[in-house]
């Protein structure tokens, strides 16, 4: 179909699609790098040019360092509970059992609810030190209820966060085990391998693939994680609970440090970059036009 | 009302010419095959009478007039696809009516047709049903059903039967050589399949690497190919094609005899006559019972198939006598052209 | 998996399976109950499980104490609107990159997939000084628009990958039957594209319902959507635990339904078709 005529349709056609998401990357883009050179305060007049003052002052502040352990913290802890988690659960799902459908909708809820909902339910119905459920299974077995988020905020936002995106893990994880090929399977049972041998040289190789994917979105989207820290921790205590995203965040909207914020805005566009790169090449290799 | 003329028709795809300026008669009326190995370009051949890709260089006419140009909806020709191609969400009716509630006939025509068609096609008891719900003999009917009843020029068939069964295939085979008898419509045809080129064709296109190797009635290519890649293609089993000594002292490079064409006598006897005698051991034997056909090693020349009656009750590690029949032999020079 | 299943490790699997699923969906099974509770009940230590007095109150006070239809209205619209507005720009886009591939197709679709993954941080200042300065602060068309785009990427590439699939001859075929390209869109592509259409259509109105950031930090009292309500509820005000779970039931509740149903449309939508 893809005569002259047709080829100038297709252009008019992807036009309205591809200004407007080019604008919407490069012009707050360009405007984040502009504030980043200037000493701009909402609430202070005048934007005096400082170069890369703001850059200066990010990376020294000590909050930064820390934000940015925590974002790593954070994406890397809820990868790895997503990732480990999410193979074995997939695989619990391969399985022949009693009631798979409803099993599966509960296991896929988690995705589904939005943010500040998870969060709240978390942090008041669960892990509320005085009344939550988790403070009275504490009592139960003699132990001192845990205060989470005053003590170990990272370890409940990192809680939270996994407990919201190992459905999405599972779902993939088990779509790609469904796909798997069962012939394969049979050779390889013929060729006298059991359960273990099957599972390491043959599902976990498959596997790869879509942990993979799993990974890096996981990554991208993890990156930006927001609501539940607002809705929780606000950050703390102190700036114990505050990831990169948070930190430009509170810069920008809390202390109106417009400056300071855009220049850890693209600080937190350099990093999604990297992620960004590894992904769209394996969604590239996939695709075929 | 169906000629369809191709000058010069050329084809590339980015930097790859696929199609080496074909040229092409093919008369009202007659039930054209093309036939080659995959990749021969006869599918691509049959797209661009179509109108499915445009030619990259020569015309294409239909009837003497230029439709080069002409986007297929125009060009007045029905096409019936390998996979079938069939609208999933509407019922066989609807299938088979849409092309001509595109050309906007009136209700009740429309309705007069499909019927007939349905009834050549034995679909009447079908039309309620969606493609889901038929099985692949039906569906492929209902192709063909979709085809005809636009009355086109000429109808084109890309590998219809392929995915059908074998026992379908052969009746299949039938009908549509029936119906294109029946309808006295213009028919190209595309099959890998020789047996399929051989049973239904008028004349027969041989492709190979997008050049056309030669056209002909399937006897005229089966006794006289005019180079050895035909002489190879056409016939089953394959012809046996010698070089060496023996196609020497013909003067030939290539000598090629098909196995119907060679005598098998058990042990080692004389010539009888023939020109050629090659003693030799069975290495295999195929019963099939009307026939058997030996492979056997004959030394100097190589592996030799031949056919016997299946009387002959002939075994592998037996010793044969061949007897190829001299007036059946076929002599190619170094080009694998025919010498005449 | 055509194996024999032997009776223990049916059971083995099915209690394991069971157990897990429980776990992972005890806190929305929690909530679910609390909202059926009164303040005190929800408040108790130790929590009753089953037994204790199931009330209706707390549905009925969301409404009469705050303005619940209302902030659910809004993400209604958000949700609705950025889904509709981004499928009328996307869906000829997609169509023309599935039938009409150039060489820069895939190009111009790694590229899209790219701005999905910039982070909205990284442009929360601009957006925010554009939107005071416009007038789009608090305001729904806002936060459609912005919705609207983020979404864009995962919408082409939906509708781009179901487009794909529809196979190829089919539509050849209408054009051997004398389609022009209008009708054959019409009679012949739409009817086949409209359940990967709405696949697309539902998974975006789940993306847009959800989506944090982005309703935080642009709204705050008129064009608030139940996101930005229900974390409003986050600072302490005595005993307001129940209301709390039933407002959040019924914030979530249409969306973990649609979630269920598109399962398999959010795998492909979400790995951009790399994993079916």
């Amino acid at each position: 179909m893809a005569t002259q005529q047709t080829q100038r349709l297709a252009r008019f056609l992807i036009a309205p699609s591809v200004i407007l998401l080019l604008g919407w990357m490069l012009i707050p883009l360009a405007m984040t790098i502009w504030f980043s050179t200037l000493d701009y305060n909402l609430l202070s007049p005048g934007r005096a040019f400082v170069g890369l003052a703001n850059f200066k002052y990010f990376f020294s502040d000590p909050a930064f360092l820390s934000s940015l352990g925590n974002t790593l913290l954070l994406v890397g802890s809820v990868l790895a509970i997503t990732a480990v988690l999410g193979v074995l659960i997939a695989l619990l799902l391969d399985q022949v059992f009693v009631g798979r459908q409803v099993v599966r909708l509960m296991l896929i809820a988690p995705f589904f609810i939005m943010p500040t909902v998870s969060a709240l339910v978390w942090k008041n119905l669960l892990m509320h030190p005085v009344s939550g459920l988790l403070a009275w299974l504490w009592q139960v077995f003699g132990l001192q209820p845990v205060d989470w988020f005053t003590h170990y905020p990272m370890l409940a936002i990192i809680l939270i966060v996994a407990w919201q995106w190992l459905p999405f893990s599972i779902l993939i994880l088990l779509t790609a085990l469904q796909s798997k090929d069962e012939e394969q399977q049979e050779a390889a049972l013929m060729d006298g391998a059991g359960a273990f041998d099957r599972f390491f040289h043959l599902t976990l190789p498959h596997l790869a693939r879509p942990l993979t994917i799993v990974i890096l979105i996981e990554t991208i989207f993890l990156l930006t994680v927001f609501a539940e820290i607002y809705v929780t921790t606000g950050g703390g205590p102190g700036t114990q609970s505050t990831t990169l995203t948070y930190l430009i965040y509170s810069q920008a909207l809390l202390q109106y440090d417009v400056g300071a914020a855009s220049a850890g805005g693209l600080v937190a566009v350099v990093l999604a970059n990297i992620a960004a790169i590894f992904l769209v090449r394996i969604i590239g290799k996939n695709l075929e036009t | 009302m169906g000629r369809i003329t191709l000058e010069g028709v050329r084809k590339d795809f980015d930097d790859t010419t696929v199609i080496h300026g074909a040229d092409l008669e093919i008369e009202d009326g007659t039930f054209v095959v093309f036939v080659g190995p995959s990749g021969c370009g006869k599918t691509t051949l049959l797209r661009l009478i179509a109108g499915l890709e445009d030619v990259s260089g020569g015309r294409i006419l239909i009837d003497g007039q230029d439709v080069t140009g002409t986007a297929p909806a125009k060009r007045g020709l029905s096409m019936v696809f390998q996979s079938y191609a069939l609208y999933p969400h509407m019922s066989v009716r609807n299938n088979i009516a849409f092309g001509l509630k595109m050309a906007r006939l009136p209700k009740d025509e429309i309705a007069e047709r499909v019927a007939r068609a349905a009834e050549i096609l034995n679909l009447t008891q079908y039309l309620e049903r969606r493609p889901g719900q038929l099985s692949g003999g039906q569906r492929q009917r209902v192709a063909i059903g979709r085809a005809i009843v636009r009355e086109p020029k000429g109808f084109l068939f890309d590998e219809p039967l392929s995915n059908l069964d074998a026992s379908l295939r052969v009746q299949m085979r039938l009908e549509v050589t029936r119906l294109q008898r029946q309808l006295k419509t213009t028919a190209v045809y595309v099959t890998h399949d020789q047996v399929e080129a051989m049973t239904m064709a008028d004349q027969i296109v041989v492709l190979q690497g997008g050049r056309i190797e030669q056209v002909g009635s399937p006897l005229e290519l089966y006794e006289r190919p005019a180079n050895v890649f035909v002489a190879g293609f056409i016939g089953s089993p394959r012809m046996n094609l010698l070089t060496g000594a023996v196609a020497q002292r013909h003067d030939c490079s290539t000598l090629g005899i098909r196995p119907e064409h060679i005598r098998v006598r058990h042990g080692r006897v004389g010539s009888e006559g023939n020109t050629e005698s090659w003693v030799g051991q069975v290495m295999q034997a195929e019963h099939l019972g009307s026939d058997t056909f030996v492979y056997v090693d004959i030394p100097d020349i190589g592996s030799v198939n031949a056919r016997c009656t299946g009387d002959l009750r002939v075994a592998a590690g037996d010793t044969v006598t061949l007897l190829p029949e001299a007036v059946r032999l076929h002599r190619f020079d170094t080009n694998h052209q025919a010498i005449r | 998996m055509a194996r024999r299943s032997h009776t223990p490790q049916l059971i083995a699997t099915t209690v394991l399976a069971w157990l897990v699923g429980l776990v992972i969906f005890f806190p929305i099974l929690w909530m679910l109950l609390t909202s059926f509770k009164t303040e005190i009940d929800a408040f108790s230590s130790p929590p009753s499980f089953l037994f204790f007095d199931w009330t209706l109150e707390n549905y009925a006070a969301v409404q009469a104490r705050s303005n619940y239809l209302g902030f659910a209205w809004n993400s209604v619209v958000v949700a609705l609107g950025s889904t509709l507005l981004a499928m009328v720009i996307a869906i000829p886009a997609a169509w023309a990159m599935a039938f009409s591939p150039t060489r820069r197709t895939r190009g111009i679709l790694l590229w899209m997939l790219s701005t999905k993954m910039l982070p909205p941080v990284g442009v929360l200042v601009p957006i925010y000084l554009i939107y005071r300065d416009t007038g789009l602060l608090d305001s729904r068309l806002g936060l459609v628009i912005v919705l609207c785009l983020s979404n864009l990427p995962i919408m082409v590439w939906m509708l781009f990958n179901y487009f794909k699939d529809i196979p190829k001859d089919i539509l050849e075929a209408a054009r051997m039957d004398g389609a022009s390209i209008g009708k054959e869109i019409l009679y012949v592509l739409a009817p086949m594209a409209l359940p990967g259409i709405a696949s697309s259509l539902l998974l975006n109105v789940i993306l847009a319902w959800n989506e944090a950031f982005w309703s935080l930090n642009l709204s705050s009292s008129q064009a608030a959507p139940l996101t930005a309500f229900i974390a409003s509820y986050s600072s302490p005000e005595g005993l307001f635990w129940a209301k709390l779970s039933a407002a959040s039931t019924m914030a979530i509740a249409p969306i973990l339904v649609l979630g269920w149903f598109c399962q398999k449309q959010l795998v492909r939508g979400l790995t951009f078709g790399a994993v079916k």
